[in-house]
């Protein structure tokens, strides 16, 4: 009662609804499952660990990008909770490693490709896409 | 767990061809974490950077069952004699 009771009052009812069915269905590794979990969010990491207390400097780094860019309230999945999950974020975006970032219901990649895409700004129009707008743009607008 | 650095290395020259490579294992050997650079003809034309991953991961998917983490940096040669240290 006390992990999802507490989950209910920090979210929306959907994100309650989805804990129930991570719960009491046995198939949290398959497409449809994960499909419920991306599709019509903005972002949503899947990562070792949670975003206040990472469990792996690579999904750390991914947190610390999206933080930068003032995105705090991102949905994130960890995986070491959910072995079932673990395997089958990996077939499902066919990408061997763990942390696995998506914008819109579409894969972005790994951590290597959100750094680049930090560095390069194109994560700023990634952003704009899900509905974000990023803090580096109001800080550069500041400036002048 | 883990994949010897030289048996890595040769996977990669012969599925990617590359001009330049660098594979550094940052797990003291244990080749279960790595870092590379791969440079090689085979990523012109090949937009955005998951698409070079995806080669990568292609090219060593046995490998990747085995080791734990890898960061890539892919580049077509061109764009290697831009950011190469001089």
């Amino acid at each position: 009662m006390n992990f999802v009771g507490r989950q209910a009052f920090r979210g929306p009812g959907l994100t309650f609804c989805r804990l129930l069915v991570a719960r009491y269905s046995s198939k949290t590794g398959s497409k449809e499952y994960i499909d419920g979990l991306v599709k019509g969010k903005p972002v949503v990491v899947f990562m070792k660990g949670t975003p206040d207390q990472p469990r792996c400097g690579f999904s750390n780094a991914v947190v610390q990008i999206l933080r930068f860019h003032g995105v705090e309230n991102f949905d994130s999945v960890n995986v070491l909770e959910d072995e079932d999950v673990r395997q089958g974020i990996k077939e499902y975006t066919e990408w061997p490693t763990i942390p696995q970032i998506f914008m819109n219901g579409e894969f972005l990649g790994g951590c290597d490709i959100m750094m680049d895409m930090h560095k390069n700004g194109e994560l700023i129009e990634e952003l704009k896409k899900a509905g974000i707008r990023s803090a580096l743009l109001e800080k550069a607008e500041n400036k002048d | 767990m883990g994949v010897p650095k030289e048996e890595l290395e040769k996977k990669l020259r012969s599925e990617l061809d590359p001009a330049h490579l660098e594979v550094d294992d940052q797990s003291d050997g244990c080749g279960a974490k790595y870092q590379v650079l791969i440079v090689s003809q085979k990523f012109d034309g090949v937009k955005p950077t998951i698409k070079r991953h995806r080669m990568v991961h292609g090219a060593i998917e046995e490998e990747m069952k085995s080791i734990h983490a890898i960061q890539l940096k892919t580049m077509t040669p061109e764009e290697w004699e831009k950011l190469k240290p001089s």
